[in-house]
């Protein structure tokens, strides 16, 4: 579905990522993991068009969508969320989810003054598409919150709530998971796979949380150093000896299968433990 | 007890309403500038200009009404040509914008380089100006002058102290209360009107969502246009038209446009009254006040004025050193619309 063909992205001196390669299969829930620093947001700044690539290539069901720009990529169903979550801070928790269908009809002064009942009949939907996603993240009670004002880990919610607002074909999610607590992050993992089963969603997640990984991801992609490492099943992954060695640390070399945040002196500092303490 | 009523009616006459007034025009153009600061992203020196520009208009567009024979007495004629005055304002907006800002906003200058641009479309449009209805002083007002006049009110009310309220200065205070109610409702209630807000919270996702970025800055000239031209008139109608006033307004506009909080349309609102009423307040004399306030024998000998009116600008100077000494942010934490 998402080909990624040697993509180079240089800042100055800097080889953010530096000759990435991946492919996406449709219908698959693909993790992306890997140091900090080793280059995946920028990799998803590179396909959801926020960067344009110093070199390489980036298609979408075949067609090359590389150095598009992001809301046309949104349009085509193309759908991402940020590490650092970005919100409308002065507007409220439903009138952001509401912002994000594209194309509406209240957003020309023509239609608001010449069909108000069209664009009223329109905004009636969303907002219960709103209402419906709302309820779905648990987080009826700030719905008329100001986004600005609600905490770290819902304004993530708010990130993945946008993604469903949409009918979305592929959805990068970069640590959606950071920050969240524990059993929301059951939730998550929950929607994402039924999202995935029952209305054929490709998920493309980035993760520091093994566990989390382990449960939903097939295949997972490993990346350091701007390139990829590794790729195949989550248990191969941690199997490998490349990978512990970059990434997982070798803390897991006795305990394959186990959860990289666990808490052991030898564990790598690389994955965000404290971010995802609940 | 007839002194502290006849005090109060002065303090009014002198105090109260040309403040009220007086804020009701800063109001209007503060949330100008504010709208296009918040949109985008930079502080519009020319915004004083393209007041003058819109009142320009609309005197010019009066004459011709004048001359015809075309009339809406007892309202002054200059508000049937108001509207034009607007379009026209909106025109020149769209073209400046086309041929100056677009420029720089699709090289993603920095918001200085807009700022310095800005001034040169402000020197444009002030010779532009100057040049279409010259540097003099032109009456604005026509039809009734007055709501309520001296004579009449002391016949009413039986009291020695006059008062007068100036068709103008009723038609500023109502103007503002109608555009600040009708552009907060936009604002807030319109999809438009959010996009913008979404807008100029957060320009990467509003984009991300599909929000047509030319559209928003269309709106915001529109409105900044609108707002610009009806500030700009009435400043003209209240006390006269001159090109060259524009100018020394602009730091008063901006003065409330920042003490509120650049960015937030209740701040620039807001800010508008407190720039004119400390405008007002420093500079009156009070020494009949006072005369009407404390026995004969306290009254003061000198016009007790804290600071002549010639540094009436000083003021909003001021308070602008004050508020960015203090509280930078404004008094509403600017920059969201
Ligand atoms: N806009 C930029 N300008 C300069 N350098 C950048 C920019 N964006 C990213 N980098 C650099 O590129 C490298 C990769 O950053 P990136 O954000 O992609 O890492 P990451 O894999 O997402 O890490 P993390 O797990 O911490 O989120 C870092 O060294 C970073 O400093
Ligand atoms: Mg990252």
């Amino acid at each position: 579905m998402i080909v990624v063909d040697d993509i180079h992205m240089h800042f100055g001196g800097i080889r953010a990522v530096d000759g990435a390669s991946i492919t996406i299969e449709k219908g698959s829930i693909t993790g992306l993991i890997g140091p900090n620093g080793a280059g995946k947001t920028t990799l998803f700044n590179v396909i959801a068009g926020n960067y344009k690539p110093t070199s390489g290539h980036v298609y979408l069901d075949g067609e090359e969508i590389t150095g598009l720009k992001p809301h046309e990529l949104f349009q085509r169903g193309l759908l991402r969320t940020f590490q650092i979550a970005h919100e409308f801070h002065s507007l409220t928790v439903r009138d952001n989810l509401m912002m994000v269908p594209a194309g509406q009809s209240g957003e020309s002064l023509m239609d608001t003054w010449l069909r108000p009942s069209k664009v009223r009949e329109e905004e009636e939907r969303i907002r219960a598409k709103a209402d419906e996603v709302i309820e779905f993240l648990e987080i009826p009670q700030v719905a008329d919150e100001l986004a600005g004002n609600l905490s770290g880990g819902q304004k993530k919610l708010l990130e993945l709530g946008r993604t469903m607002m949409v009918d979305a074909k592929i959805v990068f999610l970069d640590e959606v998971g950071a920050g969240v607590n524990r059993t929301l992050l059951g939730t998550i993992g929950d929607a994402i796979r039924r999202l995935q089963q029952e209305r054929g969603y490709t998920f493309c997640m980035i993760e520091h949380d093994m566990d989390f990984i382990g449960k939903l991801c097939d295949p997972v992609i490993v990346m350091a150093e701007g390139h990829v490492l590794a790729e195949g099943k989550a248990e191969e992954i941690m199997r490998n000896e490349q990978v512990i060695e970059a990434y997982l640390g070798t803390g897991l070399k006795n305990r394959p299968g186990k959860s990289a945040a666990n808490p052991d002196g030898a564990a790598p500092s690389e994955s965000n433990t404290g971010e995802q303490a609940s | 007890m007839e002194d502290i009523l006849n005090a109060f009616v002065l303090l009014s006459n002198f105090v109260l309403i040309p403040a009220l007034a007086y804020g009701s025009q800063l109001a209007l153009g503060a949330l100008g500038v504010t709208l296009v600061y918040g949109i985008l992203r930079f502080s519009n020196f020319a915004h004083g200009e393209i007041m003058s520009f819109g009142a320009m208009s609309a005197i010019l567009v009066m004459w011709g009404f004048q001359a015809s024979g075309v009339s809406i007495a007892p309202l002054p004629t200059v508000l049937l040509a108001l509207p034009f005055g607007i379009l026209a304002t909106i025109a020149m907006l769209l073209i400046v914008d086309r041929s100056v800002f677009r420029y720089y906003r699709k090289k993603r200058a920095a918001p200085v380089i807009l700022l310095i641009a800005s001034a040169g479309v402000m020197f444009f449009l002030n010779g532009l100006v100057r040049f279409i209805i010259g540097p003099d002083d032109q009456r604005v007002v026509d039809g009734e002058r007055f709501i309520i006049r001296v004579r009449e009110f002391k016949q009413m009310t039986g009291l020695d102290q006059g008062l007068a309220l100036k068709t103008s200065q009723g038609i500023s205070v109502l103007a503002a209360i109608v555009c600040v109610g009708l552009l907060f409702w936009f604002l807030n209630h319109t999809r438009s009107g959010k996009s913008m807000r979404a807008y100029s919270d957060n320009e990467d996702l509003a984009l991300l969502s599909g929000v047509n970025p030319d559209r928003v800055v269309l709106y915001a000239w529109i409105l900044a246009g609108s707002l610009a031209a009806i500030a700009g008139t009435l400043y003209g109608l209240d006390k006269s038209y001159k090109p060259f006033t524009f100018l020394q307004l602009l730091l008063p506009i901006f003065a409330a446009a920042i003490v509120g909080g650049i960015g937030s349309p209740i701040g620039a609102t807001v800010g508008g009254f407190v720039i004119a009423f400390s405008e007002v307040t420093v500079t009156y004399a009070y020494k009949r006040f006072l005369a009407y306030m404390v026995p004969d024998s306290w009254a003061p000998e000198g016009l007790a004025q804290l600071l002549s009116t010639d540094y009436k600008f000083a003021v909003s100077f001021m308070i602008l050193v004050i508020v960015l000494i203090v509280r930078p942010t404004g008094i509403f934490s600017g920059k969201t619309l």
